[in-house]
């Protein structure tokens, strides 16, 4: 038997388990199944850190095991591989161990609807699984098998990021051709079709959320998003700030641009601008570097204008101007710190620290309303933790009640 | 049912390198057609671009005689099979084979008639109404490849799809998709790196090597008449035994060939079938023979054998696999060419009647059933003229 593991000091209870034993006869503590379609054996050992452990064949979990890792090394948004097991005796399937993802929400309670509260949450569920496809595509990645149980999603402000699982189909090309992508897109639309369409007849989707629209709303909301990133703009020679605007537009869908390129055509009048790299997490990113923190690109949206928010307050209260930096820092510590901390600890881990400040953030927006004028944020955790918090499900570990 | 031809078929990625290089195959109406090779032959990169996830960089493929080179995945009608589709517990056999007929929206009955018939195809039609939860495996399997029927497919491409699975299942399922496709008719190409494989469920199987097509024949012909030294070494279990020898003119119409130190003499028939070793009277050959083309006379007195030293016995039951030392050089099909070993002595292989006592060390006489020998050019590893 052969056991590979990475990080073996933070994962080292991993080498306890009974790692020769078929995982249906598995019996620790924390052992759960985990519901939804599976091709093989799943399970779930809950914990301090919780793992997902699969059960295939000895080159699927190989295989799989390097492009979890290719995908994580490229920033793509994935579960965390842990190990793999290979070489059981009697010609045992192996065994892929992946840290679960904490935080993310199974396909099957998310689109229950029961517990959670997400507005819009068919179209929030396409965007996400449009936006990931999008980016394994940029990054050369087919997936072959886009489905609901196939992806994981998590909270990411009034969004959803959709991280994928399961890459038993997926291969890894310097680009992607137009074939691949459009049957990869073909692929996921059907999918998540049969997905929900599975759930409405189990009657357990919630109203509202229309299979086929649903699935068919994928293709297009992909193809735009597709276009924005990798479409050719034409534009007079001299309408340069044409630049500027298409800047802003992929760092509004939270994209930058790392490298352009700008074409002359022949005659010199017209300027044709092609993106020729770009990357996710452009917020994410300005997040981390002023702050250290680390949160989905929507909630560090959210983040970034609050900080925006009391930079202008710390200037209007000195006279002078803040530098961003410093602006930073105080809010971390006299905004986001202090508003977490208010949180009673056993709610406070209910949810990712920037989604909780988020949901403070939401929930003050509706106070104030409500007020007719601007409510303290002291006032509106409170509030929160009383009318919000205390009823929402703990989402670390949430899994499908069914099984 | 449909045709499928490739006219001239390249694919040359930006960086130069050609991994598919101007094939010319047809698959007919209805036919199973595998294509085989070793890792890195083309044979993936082809059946992509018939599926239409790699694009063609030179020549044409057309299906039922229309070009679709510039046609997507969904616009040719090719259901790839390579991958299990999931089954969903909620929805009935009939609504998990329909699936793909309601997106977009298909009429009802016209998705009612069509699972129906694909239903009666697969031996399904009485658990229409059950849940995939109160069905067998292999019944489970059939539902997945009615979502593929469904679509009504020109043509089924399945790469490598029993590469996964344990020997005794892949067997099975390899059985399966023989008779399955048999009953359905639908014109298929299969894509394997396992001769074993190609020659068990192949109409024809089409030989690849570095994007190049090396032959494409029926199973029986490309292991009796490989046109090249690498087919001959690739199909077949054991590899064909392939050593130097030399050609030398006899009385009249004979011709001899030295192998080892011995003579073999290939007269009436067997002299009319290698005719084309007469262009090389003088000159040395590679000569191939299947581990079944040699025999054991035992105390018979014979003509014409080839003496060996037993190495190794094999007792398979049916047969014995005796591998033997012979006194000629091995000659194996490389890249670029034909390779002949330095050594001067090489193993080879002989299945020989299991009532045969032979032990490690015996020196033996094998004949060598003439009719059955094959004769390849050192420089191009081409077959000698056959008749």
């Amino acid at each position: 038997m052969r056991l590979q593991l990475v990080k073996a000091a933070e994962h080292g209870s991993v080498v306890n388990w009974p790692l020769d034993q078929p995982l249906s006869d598995w019996s620790i503590e924390g052992m759960q199944k985990v519901a939804g379609l599976h091709r093989h054996v799943v399970r779930m050992v809950e914990g301090e850190t919780s793992y997902v452990v699969k059960e295939l064949p000895d080159p699927l979990a190989e295989r799989e095991w390097r492009l979890l890792r290719e995908l994580a090394e490229a920033g793509l948004p994935t579960a965390e591989v842990v190990g793999v097991v290979t070489d059981r005796d009697d010609d045992a399937d192996g065994l892929l161990i992946t840290r679960h993802l904490d935080f993310s929400l199974p396909y099957r309670t998310l689109l229950s609807g029961r517990g959670l509260r997400i507005p819009y949450l068919g179209e929030r569920v396409l965007d996400a699984l449009a936006g990931l496809l999008v980016r394994l595509h940029l990054a050369g990645f087919y997936w072959g098998d886009c489905s609901l149980s196939n992806t994981l999603f998590r909270r990411d402000a009034s969004a959803l990021a959709a991280y994928i699982i399961d890459v038993e189909t997926g291969e890894r090309h310097e680009t992607l051709s137009v074939g691949q992508r459009q049957l990869d897109l073909q692929i996921a639309a059907e999918n998540v079709f049969g997905g929900l369409l599975d759930l409405q007849m189990g009657g357990l989707l919630a109203e509202g959320i229309d299979p086929v629209e649903t699935a068919l709303a994928i293709e297009q909301s992909y193809e735009r998003l597709w276009e924005e990133l990798t479409g050719v703009d034409e534009f007079n020679a001299d309408e340069t700030f044409r630049v500027d605007q298409r800047l802003r537009r992929l760092h509004d869908l939270g994209f930058d641009a790392a490298e352009l390129e700008l074409v002359t055509t022949v005659d010199g009048s017209r300027l044709r601008l092609v993106p020729r790299v770009v990357e996710h997490g452009f917020r994410a990113q300005r997040l981390r570097t002023l702050t250290g923190l680390e949160a989905g690109e929507n909630q560090s949206r959210r983040l970034l204008n609050d900080i925006s928010r009391y930079r202008a307050v710390l200037e209007q209260r000195g006279g002078r101007k803040v530098p961003e930096s410093v602006a930073a820092a105080r809010w971390l510590d006299e905004r986001f710190e202090s508003a977490l901390a208010a949180i009673p600890p056993e709610m406070a881990s209910k949810l990712e620290p920037a989604e909780l400040y988020h949901q403070v953030l939401e929930h003050r927006w509706f106070l104030s309303e409500r007020a007719g004028g601007d409510v303290g944020l002291d006032e509106t955790v409170a509030s929160y933790v009383a009318e919000v918090l205390s009823n929402a499900p703990a989402e670390q570990t949430l899994t499908s009640d069914e099984t | 049912m449909s045709t499928l031809r490739m006219r001239n078929l390249q694919k040359r990625y930006d960086n130069g390198f050609e991994a598919v290089a101007r094939l010319d195959l047809e698959i007919h109406d209805g036919e199973f057609l595998v294509l085989v090779g070793p890792p890195g032959s083309g044979k993936s990169t082809v059946l992509r671009m018939v599926a239409g996830l790699e694009d063609i960089t030179g020549g044409e493929l057309l299906i039922d005689d229309v070009v679709v080179n510039a046609k997507g995945p969904q616009q040719r009608d090719v259901a790839m099979v390579f991958q299990s589709y999931a089954l969903y517990p909620n929805m009935t056999v009939a609504d998990n084979i329909a699936l793909a007929m309601r997106l977009p929206d298909t009429d009802t009955v016209t998705i009612a008639a069509k699972v129906a018939e694909v239903a009666e195809l697969l031996a399904l039609t009485a658990v229409l109404a059950r849940k995939p939860g109160e069905l067998s495996g292999s019944q489970r399997q059939l539902v997945a490849m009615g979502r593929a029927l469904v679509r009504n497919p020109k043509l089924f491409l399945m790469d490598e799809p029993l590469s996964n699975l344990d020997a005794k299942l892949r067997l099975r399922t390899r059985a399966e998709i023989c008779k399955l496709q048999r009953r359905l008719g639908v014109t298929t190409m299969y894509v394997t790196h396992d001769p074993i494989e190609a020659m068990t469920m192949g109409d024809r199987v089409a030989v690849l090597r570095r994007g190049v097509l090396m032959q494409c024949a029926s199973p029986a012909d490309l292991y009796e008449a490989p046109d090249n030294l690498f087919v001959a070494q690739f199909i077949g279990s054991p590899t064909m035994n392939v050593v130097l020898g030399s050609v030398s003119a006899g009385d009249g119409d004979r011709l001899d060939l030295e192998v080892g130190g011995h003579t073999v003499s290939l007269t009436g028939a067997a002299g009319a079938r290698l005719h084309g070793l007469r262009s090389y009277t003088g000159r040395d050959i590679a000569v191939g023979l299947r581990a079944e083309a040699l025999r054991n006379p035992g105390t018979e007195a014979v003509d014409g054998a080839v003496g060996v030293v037993v190495d190794l016995v094999e007792t398979l039951g049916s047969e014995l696999l005796v591998h033997c030392t012979v006194a000629a050089p091995s000659v194996r099909a490389v890249d670029g060419g034909v390779e002949i070993s330095d050594q001067r002595e090489s193993s080879i292989v002989a299945s020989l009647d299991p009532r045969n006592q032979v032990a490690v060390g015996d020196r033996l006489r094998l004949t060598v059933d003439t009719l059955r020998m094959h004769a390849f050019d050192l420089e191009s590893g081409a077959a000698i003229g056959r008749q």
